[in-house]
């Protein structure tokens, strides 16, 4: 046997994308296009601009609430898996947390891809049934008279929680609350 | 898989990168790329990941599913003839997909109506989670009239359905085992339901 530092997996995708592109069905420009969009353009701080403007501005969170897809548009961003967005408000309350338990749909246009975490059994099967459990492997204790909404996303709508404000940020600028916002607290398994 | 014990605690990795490896890059934009041409749609693509047995789909990380998923439907369906370049890709990730359609009836249901999930036990594709299965919830939100999966995946036209944010307590999903102050929303479309 020869030796080789590439695992089966490798040699199975190098051999896909080789035939595939020298069958001319792909064009490997598109490939590096698409992979530069997702590991350098795209990310949570597109959600962190929604989520500050929302905290700045009483007329824009009104318009987020009401149909948040044209709001979150309204800030340049858009597209593959964030078609049909709706935004979450965390309260004093209630406090949301976002999870898919049939695959791992992720509000893409304003997360950017999804973690390991959110795509594994762990999290999709217990997000539903034991939300605080998930929330404390976070570090995140809510207390008993918060009430936990846990938001499924079965089918194309995608979730965005709105985490509450710090407190003591109020002469913040809207840049400087957008680099607050976590990508964790826009799941709902952080707060701020 | 919600409300499935045995799997550990949620771990998270810190300064997570993109990818842990540089064939998970190629398989994104492969399956993006790929996906772009129109020779399937999402949810034959999702049904391809998915429709194995249960044993393989949890040995499988994300990547490897979609790597999977791709090789079937390479194999069913041959390559698109239709090539997505390089300078199509920021215009056709900003359109997305968008699945809402324009209603040709009136839907069933109105927030605050009282539903019941369907035993629903379909070998095809389906979107209504077992977990939430023969409940009894809250429609909470109209989202719109949109592409039924169901059907959708079996690429035999899209048969658009009124979709529904559906609310259920913790105890309802659960029984006593539940977290009675939480709550649970699905997506439900409307074949799921019935009024309660």
């Amino acid at each position: 046997m020869t030796h080789s530092d590439l695992s089966d997996v490798q040699v199975r995708v190098r051999a896909l994308e080789s035939a595939l592109v020298s069958g001319g069905h792909v064009d490997p420009a598109a490939l590096d296009a698409l992979v530069e969009t997702y590991e350098h353009q795209v990310g949570p701080h597109l959600g962190a601009r929604v989520v500050a403007r929302a905290w700045v501005d009483e007329a824009y969170r009104a318009r987020l609430a009401e149909d948040a897809t044209p709001a979150i548009a309204e800030l340049g961003i858009s597209g593959r898996q964030g078609e049909h967005m709706v935004a979450l408000f965390n309260t004093p309350e209630v406090h949301h947390l976002v999870v898919c338990t049939l695959c791992s749909c992720y509000p893409w246009s304003v997360l950017g891809l999804p973690p390991v975490w959110y795509k594994s059994a762990p999290y999709r099967s217990r997000a539903v049934a034991d939300p605080r459990g998930v929330l404390a492997d976070f570090g995140v204790t809510l207390g008993p008279d918060v009430s936990v909404r846990v938001w499924d996303s079965t089918a194309e709508v995608r979730y965005l929680v709105v985490p509450m404000r710090p407190e003591g940020t109020e002469a913040s600028g809207e840049d400087a609350l957008a680099a607050l916002v976590t990508r964790d607290s826009m799941i709902g398994v952080g707060t701020l | 898989m919600g409300g499935v014990h045995g799997f550990g605690p949620v771990v998270p990795e810190v300064d997570e990168p993109y990818f842990h490896a540089e064939w998970e890059r190629s398989v994104l934009g492969l399956v993006l790329a790929l996906g772009a041409g129109g020779k399937w749609n999402i949810d034959i693509s999702r049904h391809a990941r998915e429709n194995r047995p249960p044993g393989e789909y949890l040995s499988l990380s994300y990547y490897e599913i979609w790597l999977a998923g791709l090789e079937r439907l390479l194999d069913e369906h041959g390559p698109p003839t239709r090539v997505l370049t390089a300078e199509e890709v920021p215009a056709v990730l900003a359109r997305g997909g968008p699945v809402d359609r324009e209603p040709t009836r009136g839907a069933r249901f109105a927030v605050g109506d009282a539903v019941r999930t369907l035993n629903l036990n379909p070998r095809g594709h389906t979107r209504l989670p077992r977990y939430a299965r023969d409940k009894t919830g809250v429609v909470e939100r109209v989202h719109g009239f949109h592409v039924f999966p169901d059907v959708n995946s079996t690429g035999t036209g899209e048969d658009p359905q009124w979709l529904y944010a559906v609310r259920f307590s913790g105890s309802e999903l659960f029984g006593p085992d539940g977290d009675p102050t939480s709550a649970v929303s699905i997506d439900a479309f409307e074949p799921y339901l019935e009024p309660a």
